[in-house]
């Protein structure tokens, strides 16, 4: 909302208040003033000159030369390149020395070898938005009416020694659409009084009903209907002062009846339409739902078609206007209007946002009445719209308002007790205190026993209950005198849960590990969102997507990291380690909440470990991926449950992958990304994992528990076992650990040789055995003895010979 | 032969002071010391001196092999640190050479950001309240005071799934949800931090996507003032002492009265500068005391108990305490911008 200081202040007296100060008490009482906008913008110099001489200029077609009575001295020569320039027009001259927006300084000149002593300004030089400026002027100079005063101030006379406030309005200061909506408000605030409008209407003899009828046929949408028809119109330009308020506030001036409506929707915060009555093509207003398929031509010529969700206003046959949206083109009022029927029409918000959906069209009217509007003032407007049109058309107002009336008003009234308003705020206000804040906001109530009971105007809607006058009371108090306490509550520790703090635990373990934290989208596109999932269902697809490649809900965190990973090598940077923990979402069927669950997932490639120059350089391979989960485990408590099975899966590489199986559930995987995948992403070597986390960290891991450290010397073994190539490292070490329990303690492999000093097919797993009774020291015939059985076990079930 | 010996003592010490190795030191040693050395050689002349003078000649020579001996180990143990001296220049290294990297990742910014605000608020005697991200129309707008056909819901453009189902615009269906859990009965004290989702085109100061920091607090007498102190508490703790909040006048519909609340800058200490617009303060946190038909709905008697509620973006604290300037940032990771938060 754009609201004039100088307008505003024919409501509240705003002496001693500046613009600036207003704008500063306005924002700390509840309303944000987003800018205060001078609209002189450092003009002066500006005043109102008459074009007594006006012909081409000799040396130049687009120009014209002008003699221009400046109201002192001799008339000056002004050279003007507007094509509307004509004599005997009254316009707005910048005189040498004058300044004009962006301190733009006019200077004596000669243009095209012909002297010119100022210039005649458009008012887009002055400052004005083209969107506001009438259209007849939007491509040339502005023209004043013919009695404007030849000297005076022209920026005065546009209404430019002004300064407009932007109010930010939050959708229950809907009363604060309208000048006396604000004027209330800032009366509230300087504690001064309201003074409103005139509405006295002269009528003449005729009855309104003689002219037109009207019928609702649709009350819930349009509880009141009201209308007046003044006759006798004359279409012209609106008075100059209103014009400039119109385009102050961001509206551009039409002729006067429009921009009466106008001006009264900017004062009451109540849309008016005015239909050429001659063009109604019928005596009566019937407002129904319209009939599906039925269509209307808008005012701004565009076609549309109708549903049973839209109202119209018809002439009892076709739709005249699409009701608080935009009037019809059909009963427009034209210039050479002479009866005008007014509309004053309270229509309720839903039937209004759902045309301004549909349609796409919103106007300072729908906005008002979607926010909603005060019916009480609905015929009082109607009364100020006619007086005016009387008054600046040369109207005649015939006598008797029409209206369908369904609305009855429903006092609000809420009753507060001032130790309530002390205790929800924590203050310690007197009662007197509260009297005067609800006195300056104009509401009438009574006090009883420190219980007051209010009776809230209906202006502000937005107050029903206590704790809104609580608010009003707060706000107008000022927060700034709000004390500081702390709650006075029994203290109980906060905590994270244990789901939490591990989670925290495992991230700390992975940034140790030199894997950084990545928070991708989970909005993807659906070639994305199930790809190497660990579960899939349908993915749950958003209703109205703004594009595919946010339209459906993560089944998976790899391909946005591995998108990551992409984005970083296509910046030179090729190492990429990074992680991320978040939720997936997994269907549940149509219509409810899809299940949720977290995922940990990572991506490596490039090198995972450069010191060049000691030589040392880790690309990033299967173990360290593995390496990196095997320490979470460790972490968890869950290494010895946790085994690796080789899996193939689809956009892996088939033999460097694996399922990783917790308890026998498989529970996540690890592997390389296939070759064609690598390319897809335009990326090297490179391993992804992801794991079932919440069901990781549900799982309750091995505690701690202390075992003493060993006393005696334990036996080292080392064995290489020669196997066929196919046996897995894991099964021969788990056979060796079985066949030496209990006094086998460790097993490590420490080497894997393939090649030529061995048969084909055929390669040496070296491993480290440890031998160790916690109660004394081992002789060495104990320990051969176990190892032996070692050694025939693992011959046994993979035919392993020791390597000679 | 009291001289010959003092001659001995004499060139013997010379030999040693002149000694340039550990060899030739050696060779002192057998040549002095040695069972064929000089020294022996005077004793066993010994028999010829007259019997008193044997003890006094034996004690000066024990003197003199003494003095010998303590000149060799003295003299040994000078060159043997020497040696070790030359052989650990020798092996001398460039110290200034780059160390062996230790592989170190770090959380996310806005990770940091979390934790620090959850430990805050934990250290006020708050748990931390999770939930879906997915909701119900019922959590994300009704039982937040934000029935259909509501204007306010105008103010967040949501992603739906179904008419009933969308991605939660703000945390606060973590409200509803805990008050729920707790039947009516207080105390109620969360903060719920998650990943909330809105219909906006990402620039620089959008993103569909992004997190919220909601906080509620429900009890028998709580008070706006309850509020005020937490807050500036919290903004202390997060932005350092002697900052201060204020409270502007607002509005949610699931708090009445609601309030903005800034900050005091901590860059310019209040007195303006570009990180506040000139204004001395900066807009942190949405605040109030929660509405009377939230606590209702969630089943608490809204005349025994109250509550406030406040919610912040962690994203836009973030921006402002590291000065980053593009919100994109945060869902691009780019290790450029991640590396950049290791320190502790």
């Amino acid at each position: 909302m754009l609201v004039s200081y100088r307008w505003l202040g024919e409501y509240v007296d705003l002496t001693g208040v500046t613009a600036e100060q207003l704008a500063d008490r306005i924002t700390k009482s509840g309303i944000e003033v987003e800018r205060v906008e001078a609209l002189e913008r450092g003009m002066k110099g500006v005043v109102i000159g008459h074009v007594l001489e006006c012909e081409p200029h000799p040396n130049a077609d687009k120009l014209r030369k002008c003699l221009v009575d400046l109201g002192e001295g001799e008339p000056v020569q002004i050279i003007c390149g507007a094509p509307n320039v004509a004599k005997g027009q009254k316009v707005a001259v910048a005189k040498v020395g004058a300044r004009l927006p962006g301190n733009f300084k006019i200077k004596r000149a000669k243009l095209r070898g012909e002297e010119s002593n100022g210039m005649i300004c458009s008012l887009q030089e002055l400052g004005v938005e083209t969107k506001v400026v009438p259209k007849e002027y939007a491509e040339g100079i502005f023209v004043f009416p013919s009695d404007a005063p030849v000297g005076a101030d022209a920026l005065e006379w546009l209404g430019l020694h002004d300064e407009v406030l932007e109010l930010a309005l939050t959708p229950n200061r809907a009363d604060c659409l309208s000048m006396l909506g604000v004027a209330y408000e800032v009366a509230a605030i300087l504690g001064r009084d309201v003074k409103l409008p005139e509405t006295a209407v002269n009528e003449n003899e005729e009855s309104v009903h003689d002219y037109i009828s009207v019928r609702v046929e649709a009350p819930e949408d349009n509880p009141l209907y009201a209308g007046r028809i003044v006759k006798n119109v004359q279409i012209g330009p609106s008075p100059l002062w209103m014009q400039a308020r119109l385009m102050a506030a961001g509206i551009r001036p039409h002729n006067n009846v429009v921009d009466i409506t106008n001006y009264i929707l900017l004062e009451y915060g109540q849309p008016l339409h005015a239909f050429d009555y001659d063009r109604l093509g019928s005596k009566e207003i019937v407002v129904r739902r319209a009939k599906a398929g039925e269509m209307i031509v808008t005012l701004d010529d565009v076609e549309r078609k109708l549903t049973e969700d839209h109202l119209v206003i018809t002439n009892g046959r076709e739709p005249v206007a699409l009701a608080g949206v935009m009037g019809g083109a059909n009963s427009e009022v034209q210039d050479d209007t002479k009866t005008v029927f007014i509309e004053a029409a309270y229509f309720t918000s839903p039937v209004i946002r759902q045309a301004v959906k549909d349609h796409g069209l919103r106007s300072e009217a729908s906005t008002r009445f979607e926010k909603g509007i005060d019916p009480a003032r609905t015929k009082e407007a109607l009364e100020r719209a006619a007086a005016l049109m009387a008054e600046y058309a040369g109207g005649e107002v015939v006598s008797g308002i029409v209206e369908a009336n369904t609305w009855k008003e429903e006092p609000v009234v809420v009753t507060v007790a001032l130790e309530r308003i002390n205790g929800v705020l924590g203050t310690a206000m007197t009662k007197e205190e509260v009297a005067g804040i609800l006195s300056n906001l104009q509401f009438s109530f009574t006090e009883d026993n420190g219980t007051f009971t209010i009776h809230v105007p209906s202006r502000r809607r937005d107050i029903t209950i206590e704790e809104d006058i609580i608010e009003e009371v707060a706000r107008l108090y000022g927060y700034d005198h709000l004390p500081a306490t702390l709650p006075v509550a029994e203290a109980k520790p906060g905590e994270l849960t244990p789901y939490q703090a591990k989670r925290r635990r495992v991230r700390r373990y992975f940034e140790g590990a030199g894997l950084f934290q990545a928070i991708t989208y989970s909005l993807t596109s659906p070639d994305k969102a199930t790809r190497f999932a660990l579960e899939t269902t349908e993915p749950v697809r958003l209703a109205l997507p703004m594009s595919e490649e946010r339209s459906v809900l993560r089944q998976s965190l790899v391909p946005h990291l591995l998108e990551a990973a992409s984005y970083n090598r296509a910046r030179q940077v090729e190492n990429v380690a990074l992680y991320e923990i978040g939720s997936v979402y997994l269907s549940k069927g149509e219509n409810v909440q899809p299940a949720e669950k977290e995922r940990l997932a990572g991506v490596i490639t490039g090198l995972w470990h450069a010191h060049l120059w000691q030589g040392e350089k880790k690309a990033a391979d299967f173990y360290v991926a593995k390496g990196v989960l095997d320490g979470l485990f460790a972490l968890l408590g869950l290494s010895d449950r946790i085994s690796y099975r080789p899996a193939k899966r689809a956009d892996l590489h088939l033999g460097r992958t694996a399922e990783i199986v917790l308890d026998g559930k498989e529970i996540g995987f690890v592997g390389q990304l296939h070759p064609a995948v690598q390319k897809e992403y335009d990326l090297k070597e490179t391993y992804v994992f992801e794991l079932a986390f919440a069901e990781l960290l549900n799982t309750e891991g091995e505690t701690i528990r202390y075992e003493s450290i060993p006393r005696f010397p334990s036996v080292v073994r080392d064995i290489a076992l020669v196997v066929d190539d196919n046996v897995e490292a894991g099964a021969l070490k788990q056979a060796i650990a079985e066949a030496g329990n209990p006094l086998l303690k460790d097993v490590a492999l420490f080497d894997v040789y393939k090649g030529d000093r061995l048969p084909a097919g055929k390669k040496s797993l070296a491993f480290s055995l440890r031998y160790y009774d916690p109660e004394r020291t081992l002789t060495d015939e104990e320990v051969t003895a176990v190892h032996e059985r070692v050694l025939a076990a693992v011959e046994e079930q993979f035919g392993a010979v020791l390597r000679g | 032969m009291k001289e010959r010996l003092h001659e001995l003592e004499r060139e013997a010490l010379e030999k040693i002071e002149q000694a340039g190795d550990l060899k030739a030191l050696n060779d002192v040693r057998v040549a002095y010391l040695g069972k064929k050395g000089p020294i022996t050689e005077v004793l066993r002349g010994m028999g010829a001196l007259p019997s008193e003078e044997r003890p006094k000649i034996g004690a000066l020579a024990n003197e003199v092999r003494e003095a010998i001996q303590k000149a060799l180990e003295a003299k040994q143990t000078k060159l043997e640190e020497e040696e070790v001296e030359r052989k650990l220049a020798a092996e001398a290294i460039d110290v200034t050479l780059p160390g062996r990297p230790v592989k170190l990742g770090n959380p996310h910014p806005l990770t940091r950001v979390i934790e620090e605000i959850e430990d805050l608020f934990i250290g006020m005697g708050y748990t931390v309240a999770e939930g879906p991200e997915v909701e119900t129309d019922y959590y994300n707008f009704e039982a937040l005071n934000l029935p259909k056909g509501h204007p306010a819901r105008d103010m967040q453009d949501s992603f739906y799934i179904t008419e009933e189902i969308l991605l939660r615009t703000h945390t606060s269906p973590m409200q509803a949800r805990t008050m729920e859990k707790h039947r009516g009965r207080g105390p109620v004290k969360i903060i719920c931090p998650g990943k909330v989702y809105r219909r906006d085109t990402d620039d620089a100061t959008h993103s569909h996507q992004f997190t919220q920091i909601e906080g509620l607090v429900v009890d028998r007498n709580i008070r706006m003032s309850d509020l005020k102190g937490t807050l500036r508490e919290f903004a202390r703790k997060l932005f350092g002492e002697g900052r201060d909040i204020r409270f502007r006048p607002s509005f949610f519909p699931f708090t009445e009265p609601s309030v903005e609340v800034d900050v005091s800058c901590f860059r310019c200490e209040g007195h303006g500068c570009s990180v506040c617009k000139g204004t001395g303060w900066i807009e942190i946190l949405g605040a109030g005391m929660v509405h009377p038909n939230v606590l209702e709905m969630a089943g608490f008697d809204s005349k025994t108990y109250t509550g406030f509620a406040f919610g912040m973006g962690p994203e836009r604290i973030a921006m402002l305490k590291y000065g980053i300037d593009d919100i994109r940032h945060f869902y691009q990771n780019d290790l450029r911008f991640l590396q950049q938060f290791l320190r502790v």
